[in-house]
C-alpha cells in the first residue's frame, strides 16, 4: 500500500515541507499516494472528496493541505491585523472533534508546527468562546449547530474573511439528514464570506459520489459544478461468516437470545470484541444475559447514546486502553472513533443494509492492510437470509447509501431567520446564496418568498400578525430582526436535532424513614412516553442494571435498585432501521433461487423447501400473496420485502380499500419482509371473484385519494410536525428564561397542528411535514416503486393453512397483543402450535 | 381534532352522548364539547376557553396561528345552540394574557355578541385575565354564589360542598390493549367539580398529578372523558397516570 513510484516521489519533495518529510521519515513512513493527490489537487484550487474505507489516513489527508498550508504562511507575528480561521473542520459528533484533536496535535506537535488547533462544541466554557472570537485559532474543530450559530453572528464576516479549507468529516453520514441540509445552507454563507473557500469531504463509500461531489460545491444554473473524487478501494477483504449454531434459531423476534452461548464463547476467543446492536433495548438485553452467564468474569461493558455521558466517557477510555473484553454499543459507535485494538466484530440482529455493515465491519482492525473479523449473528430466520445476503453484498462492494434528498424547508426557514440575526439580507442576494447549495439548488423563488413571510409573520393567510413581525423589510428593501430577543431566541433554539421527550434517570435510595433520599447517580435519559407506561414498582432494564420504578420528580426519573429477573424492557422510538431497497432486493433473489439455499443453514434451508411444497417460492420480481383461514378470520399474508415502514403504509393503504370493498379488515402488522392483513371476510374468494380484483386492490392510484386521506387523520403526521415546527422556529424548545419541558411542546404541537389543519390546510409548514413524512416515515416513493414493480406479476395463492413463510408475521400479530414478559413465552408457545400445523398437512416431510 | 370536526358537524337537534351527574344535590349534564350544562337553572358553564392565545405567544415572538380563537369559539357556539340556556358563565382564564380581550380582533367580538344575545354572560376572572374582559357583554366577577353551587377559577383547598371551578385542565387516560388513551375531563366526586379547559390549544393535567391531591375523595371520583361525540365515564381507579 506504501509502495509510491518515483514520480510521486519526486511530487512529494515538491508539494511537503520539510518538517512533513523528516517526520514521515522518522516514522519510517511513506505518504500515501491519496495523501499526495488531495493535497496537490486541493493545492491547484479543487475542492475535494475522499471516499476511503476506515484506517486509510483519511483525517490526515484531509488536514495535509491546511497544515502545509499554514506552514508555510508560518505564524502570525503579534500586533499583526486580525487574522480569522483558517480552516473549518465539521464532525458530526462532538466526542469526534474532540478524538480529532487529540489525534492531530500528536502529528503536528512532533513536527513542531507553528499551528493552534482548538476545538468548540456545546460544551465549550463561555470564556474560551469569547476568546476564539476576539483570537481565532488557525484551525477550529466543530459542530454543524455551532456553524450555524457562528454564521448568524454579527462577527462572521470579519471570523470567516481568511478561510481557506473546510473539512468536512463522515460527510456520507451528515449529508442525508436535516442537519446536512442546514449545514449545506451554512457552507453557502461560509463561500460569500471568503470566496476563495475549498471544501474537503471525508466519507466512506457511498452509491453515488456525484452527490457528494456537487453538495461540497457553489451550484449554478446551467453549470454542471463538483467537487474532485479521489477513491482509495482495497484494504484487505473483511472475513465475515454467519454464526453457525447448534440452537434453534427462531422464527420470529429481534432478541437472538438463542444465541448468547456461542456469542460468549467468541468474546472469548479474541481480545477486544465490538458487539453492534440495533436498538437500544436489544443492547440493554443483549448486555444483560452476557452477564448472566459471565462466569469468567470477563470486562463486557456497554455503551449508547441514552447512557449518561460520564459513563460513556469512562467506557470509551478503558476501550481506548485496551482494559475491555467487548463492548455491546448501538449506532453511537458507527463513526470513525479510534477506539483501540478491536479484532472482532460481531452483529446482532440483521445489519438492514449493507453500507451500514461495511462501516460497522470497518471498526475492526483500524488499520488497512490487515482484514477485519466479523460474525453476523441473525436473530431470526429471515435474518439469516438478509444476512447472507448482506455478506454477499459486501463481498462485491454493494453500496446503497441514502440520497442527499431535496433540502427540507423547516431548516430554510431556521436559516434565514439566522442570516437576519447575522445581519440584514436582501431577498434576491440570499435566494442566490441558497439556491447555490446543491439540496436547495431547485427551491423557487416563490417557495423562498413563502418561507420568509413565515419567517417574518408566520405565513397565515389571516394576517393578524404583522405588528408581532419577528423580521421587518427595511426602506431600502433589506430584512433585519426586529428586537435582539430575537436573536437571543434563535440562538437557544438552533439546530436540527428534535429528541423525544427524554426524562433524567437517577438511582435514590430511601432514607430510614421510608422517603426517597434525594441525589444519586445519574444513569441517563430514558424518553418520557416509556415511563408513562410503567407505576411505581414496575421494573424495567437500563444501563445494565435492573431498575426499580420509584416515581417522576419534576424533570426526573426516580429509580431504586431491583431485584427481579424478568424485568420489562425500554423500548425506545428509535434506532430502527428499515430494510434497505438494495439488500431487500437481495433477499428476493436469495428466495427466488434454490441453488442458493445451500449456502443457509439446515433450518432455513428446510424452512424454504417446505414452503415450496406447500404454497410456493416468489421469483424475484413477482409479488406473491398468500390467503388463508386461521380460526375465524381470514388471513391475507403479502410478500414485498420492502421493509417495515412501506409495509406500514401500505397495510393503511390496503385496509382502508378492503373496508371500501366490504371485506371488514381488522388489523394488519408488518415486519421488513412481509404484511400481514386479516379480517372476517373470506379474502381468498373475494381475490378470486375479483371483488375486488388482485390488480385493482394493488394499482398505483391507492397513493393518491386514499393516501391523502389517510395521512390527514393519521397521528404519524402529528409527530412529524412537531419537529417540523420546532426547527422552523414556530415552537421553541428553549424560550430565554423559560425552559419548557419536552411534554409541553408536545401538547401543544398536537394542538398548533389540529387548529392549524382546520384552518390553513396549505400552510408552509403543514407542506414541509407532508414532504418528510412522505419520505422518511412513510416511504412512500418506495412505495411506489414496487406499486408499479409489481405490475401484472402478483401470484395468489389461496390455502387452506398457514404457509411457512407466513409463520413469521403471523407471530408478529401475538407479539401485537401481548404485552410484558409474557411475549416470548407466549411466542415460543404460538411458536410450536404453527408449526405443528404446517407439518402435520404432510406426512413425509415430519 | 376530534373536538373542533364535531363542533363543525354538530346540530342543536343531534344530541350527543353527554353524562349525566350531581353535584352536591344539583343534576349537571357533562356535554362531550366540554361544557357542563345545569339543567334546573339552564345555566351553561365553560372553562378555560385562553382565547386569543395564539396571538399572546406572537406578542412573545411565537407565531403560533391566530385561528384558535376562531376554532374555540366555533365550539362554544355549538354547545350554546344545542342546550339555548339562559345563562353561560365563563369559569376564567377566558382570555390567554390581561391585554386578550382588548386586543380582540373586532370579528371575534362580534361573534361572542351574537351568542350572548338574549342571554346572561358572566365572565369569572381567572389567574391569567384576573382583570376582567374590555368591551365584551356579560358582567365580570371573581366567584359566583347560585343553586347552593359556588362557581369559581382556582379550585379552593378547603371549599365547601358545591364548587365548580376550572384551572387546573383535569384529563385522565385509560390503556386498552397495550394502547393508552388520554382525553380532557371532567372531574367529579359528587361534591365538586373541575371542569375540562375548553381552549381548542390548552393542554391538559393528569388527574394523578400531585396538584390534584386532596381536591377530591378517590373513592368517589370519576373522570368524565371527552370523546369524539360522547363523554366516557371511568371510575378514578380504572385510570393509569
Amino acid at each position: 500500500m506504501n509502495q509510491i513510484d518515483s514520480a510521486s516521489r519526486a511530487e512529494t519533495s515538491l508539494s511537503l515541507p520539510p518538517p512533513f518529510l523528516r517526520w514521515f521519515a522518522d516514522k519510517g513512513w511513506q505518504p500515501r499516494a491519496h495523501q499526495l493527490e488531495l493535497l496537490s489537487r486541493a493545492q491547484g484550487g479543487e475542492s475535494m472528496l475522499l471516499i476511503a474505507p476506515t484506517g486509510a489516513g483519511k483525517t490526515l489527508a484531509g488536514f495535509l493541505p491546511s497544515l502545509v498550508s499554514l506552514t508555510e504562511r508560518g505564524k502570525i507575528p503579534p500586533g499583526s491585523a486580525f487574522t480569522g480561521i483558517h480552516t473549518l473542520y465539521i464532525s458530526p459528533l462532538k466526542a469526534l472533534a474532540v478524538d480529532i484533536e487529540r489525534n492531530l496535535m500528536k502529528p503536528v506537535g512532533e513536527m513542531g508546527l507553528p499551528v493552534r488547533i482548538e476545538n468548540r462544541t456545546g460544551d465549550t466554557p463561555q470564556a474560551k468562546r469569547q476568546r476564539q472570537k476576539l483570537n481565532p485559532p488557525d484551525i477550529l474543530l466543530t459542530t454543524p449547530e455551532q456553524v450555524a450559530l457562528l454564521l448568524a453572528n454579527g462577527e462572521a464576516e470579519r471570523f470567516f474573511k481568511d478561510l481557506k479549507y473546510v473539512v468536512l468529516d463522515e460527510l456520507h453520514s451528515l449529508v442525508t439528514s436535516k442537519r446536512g441540509h442546514l449545514l449545506s445552507l451554512g457552507l453557502a454563507r461560509l463561500r460569500k464570506l471568503a470566496p476563495g473557500l475549498q471544501a474537503i469531504g471525508l466519507s466512506a463509500t457511498v452509491a453515488d459520489p456525484m452527490d457528494l461531489q456537487r453538495w461540497l460545491s457553489a451550484q449554478k444554473a446551467g453549470e454542471n459544478n463538483h467537487a474532485g473524487l479521489i477513491t482509495v478501494t482495497g484494504g484487505a477483504r473483511p472475513q465475515i461468516s454467519i454464526l453457525r449454531t447448534e440452537e434453534h434459531v427462531p422464527w420470529a423476534g429481534h432478541s437472538a437470545a438463542y444465541a448468547i452461548g456461542d456469542i460468549y464463547r467468541a468474546i472469548g476467543e479474541t481480545k477486544t470484541t465490538l458487539l453492534f446492536v440495533n436498538t437500544r433495548s436489544q443492547a440493554e438485553r443483549v448486555f444483560q444475559e452476557l452477564w448472566t452467564i459471565n462466569d469468567d468474569n470477563l470486562p463486557i461493558a456497554l455503551h449508547h447514546g441514552s447512557l449518561d455521558v460520564a459513563q460513556r466517557r469512562r467506557v470509551e477510555a478503558a476501550m481506548a486502553e485496551n482494559r475491555l473484553r467487548a463492548v455491546v454499543a448501538t449506532s453511537t459507535l458507527d463513526l470513525g472513533i479510534d477506539w483501540g485494538d478491536v479484532d472482532m466484530v460481531i452483529h446482532v440482529g440483521a445489519p438492514k443494509g449493507a453500507s451500514r455493515l461495511a462501516q460497522r465491519i470497518g471498526r475492526a482492525n483500524h488499520r488497512m492492510d490487515e482484514p477485519s473479523r466479523a460474525i453476523l449473528v441473525p436473530a431470526n430466520r429471515f435474518e439469516v437470509m438478509e444476512c447472507q445476503a448482506a455478506l454477499d453484498a459486501n463481498y462485491i462492494g454493494a453500496q446503497d447509501t441514502p440520497p442527499v434528498g431535496k433540502g427540507a424547508l423547516d431548516v430554510l426557514a431556521q436559516h434565514v431567520l439566522g442570516m437576519a440575526c447575522a445581519a440584514p439580507f436582501d431577498p434576491l442576494a440570499l435566494y442566490t446564496e441558497i439556491t447555490s447549495a446543491s439540496p436547495y439548488a431547485d427551491l423557487t423563488w416563490e417557495a423562498f418568498e413563502r418561507v420568509v413571510d413565515f419567517v417574518a409573520t408566520g405565513g397565515y393567510a389571516l394576517r393578524s400578525y404583522e405588528r408581532y413581525a419577528k423580521i421587518r423589510k427595511t426602506k431600502e428593501g433589506l430584512w433585519r430582526v426586529s428586537n435582539p430577543l430575537i436573536v437571543q431566541q434563535y440562538r437557544l433554539n438552533v439546530g436540527t436535532i428534535i429528541e423525544s421527550p427524554m426524562l433524567n434517570v437517577r438511582m435514590v435510595r430511601r432514607n430510614a424513614r421510608g422517603a426517597l433520599g434525594r441525589g444519586g447517580m445519574p444513569l441517563g435519559k430514558v424518553e418520557e412516553y416509556f415511563l408513562e407506561m410503567l407505576s411505581p414498582g414496575d421494573t424495567f432494564l437500563f444501563s445494565g442494571k435492573v431498575l426499580r420504578f420509584e416515581g417522576i420528580r419534576e424533570n426526573e426519573c426516580l429509580v431504586s435498585q431491583g431485584y427481579t429477573l424478568d424485568p420489562k424492557v425500554p423500548s425506545y422510538a428509535g434506532g430502527k432501521f428499515p430494510l434497505t431497497t438494495y439488500l431487500a432486493q437481495q433477499v428476493r433473489k436469495m428466495l427466488a433461487d434454490p441453488a442458493r439455499h445451500a449456502s443457509l443453514p439446515d433450518q432455513v434451508r428446510d424452512w424454504l423447501s417446505l414452503q415450496k411444497d406447500l404454497s410456493m417460492l416468489p421469483k424475484e420480481d413477482e409479488l406473491l400473496i398468500e390467503t388463508f383461514p386461521r380460526g375465524s378470520r381470514h388471513y391475507m399474508v403479502i410478500y414485498a420485502f420492502e421493509g417495515r415502514l412501506a409495509h406500514q403504509t401500505l397495510g393503511m393503504l390496503l385496509t382502508r380499500r378492503l373496508d371500501r370493498a366490504g371485506l371488514k379488515p381488522l388489523g394488519f402488522v408488518a415486519t421488513d419482509y412481509s404484511l400481514g392483513v386479516w379480517g372476517l371476510e373470506d379474502l381468498g374468494a373475494a381475490f378470486r371473484n375479483k371483488r375486488p380484483s388482485l390488480a385493482h386492490l394493488f394499482d398505483e392510484d391507492m397513493l393518491g385519494d386514499d393516501l391523502e386521506a389517510w395521512l390527514n387523520e393519521s397521528f404519524l403526521l402529528k409527530r412529524t410536525f412537531r419537529s417540523c415546527a420546532v426547527i422552523a422556529g414556530l415552537i421553541d424548545q428553549r424560550h430565554p428564561g423559560k425552559e419548557k419541558s419536552g411534554r409541553q411542546v408536545t401538547v401543544s404541537a398536537d394542538l398548533i397542528y389540529d387548529v392549524l389543519r382546520s384552518h390553513e390546510p396549505d400552510h408552509i409548514l403543514l407542506e414541509a411535514t407532508r414532504n418528510d413524512a412522505s419520505t422518511g416515515l412513510l416511504e412512500i416513493e418506495r412505495l411506489g416503486d414496487m406499486l408499479s414493480r409489481i405490475k401484472g406479476h402478483i401470484t395468489h395463492r389461496p390455502l387452506t393453512q398457514i404457509s411457512p413463510l407466513a409463520v413469521p408475521v403471523m407471530l408478529e400479530i401475538g407479539r401485537e397483543a401481548v404485552g410484558g414478559d409474557a411475549q416470548d413465552f407466549l411466542l415460543a408457545e404460538a411458536a410450536d402450535e404453527l408449526f405443528g400445523e404446517v407439518v402435520a398437512t404432510v406426512p413425509r416431510v415430519s | 381534532m376530534h373536538r373542533i370536526a364535531h363542533a363543525i358537524a354538530a346540530l342543536p337537534d343531534n344530541p350527543a352522548l353527554s353524562a349525566r351527574t350531581v353535584i352536591n344535590g344539583v343534576a349537571a349534564i357533562c356535554d362531550p364539547l366540554g361544557g357542563l350544562y345545569l339543567p334546573d337553572f339552564d345555566i351553561l358553564v365553560v372553562s378555560d376557553l385562553h382565547l386569543e392565545k395564539g396571538s399572546a405567544f406572537a406578542r412573545r415572538g411565537m407565531l403560533l396561528p391566530p385561528y384558535d380563537t376562531l376554532a374555540t369559539l366555533r365550539i362554544l357556539d355549538a354547545v350554546i345552540c344545542r342546550h339555548n340556556p339562559k345563562t353561560v358563565i365563563s369559569l376564567g382564564d377566558n382570555f390567554h394574557d390581561r391585554v386578550g380581550s382588548a386586543l380582540m380582533p373586532e370579528v371575534f367580538r362580534q361573534m361572542i355578541e351574537t351568542m350572548a344575545r338574549g342571554r346572561e354572560w358572566i365572565w369569572i376572572n381567572g389567574n391569567h385575565d384576573p382583570d376582567g374582559t374590555v368591551g365584551l357583554p356579560g358582567a365580570s366577577a371573581d366567584e359566583l354564589y347560585y343553586a347552593g353551587l359556588v362557581f369559581r377559577h382556582e379550585p379552593a383547598k378547603d371549599a365547601s360542598a358545591g364548587e365548580i371551578a376550572g384551572h387546573l385542565h383535569p384529563a385522565a387516560t385509560v390503556t386498552r390493549r397495550e394502547k393508552r388513551v388520554r382525553r380532557a375531563c371532567f372531574a367529579t366526586d359528587g361534591r365538586r367539580l373541575i371542569m375540562p379547559a375548553f381552549g381548542v390549544t390548552t393542554g391538559g393535567l393528569d388527574l394523578r398529578h400531585k396538584a390534584m391531591h386532596g381536591l377530591f375523595e378517590r373513592q368517589s371520583l370519576v373522570a368524565h372523558m371527552l370523546g369524539r361525540d360522547r363523554i366516557y365515564s371511568v371510575k378514578f381507579a380504572n385510570l393509569v397516570g
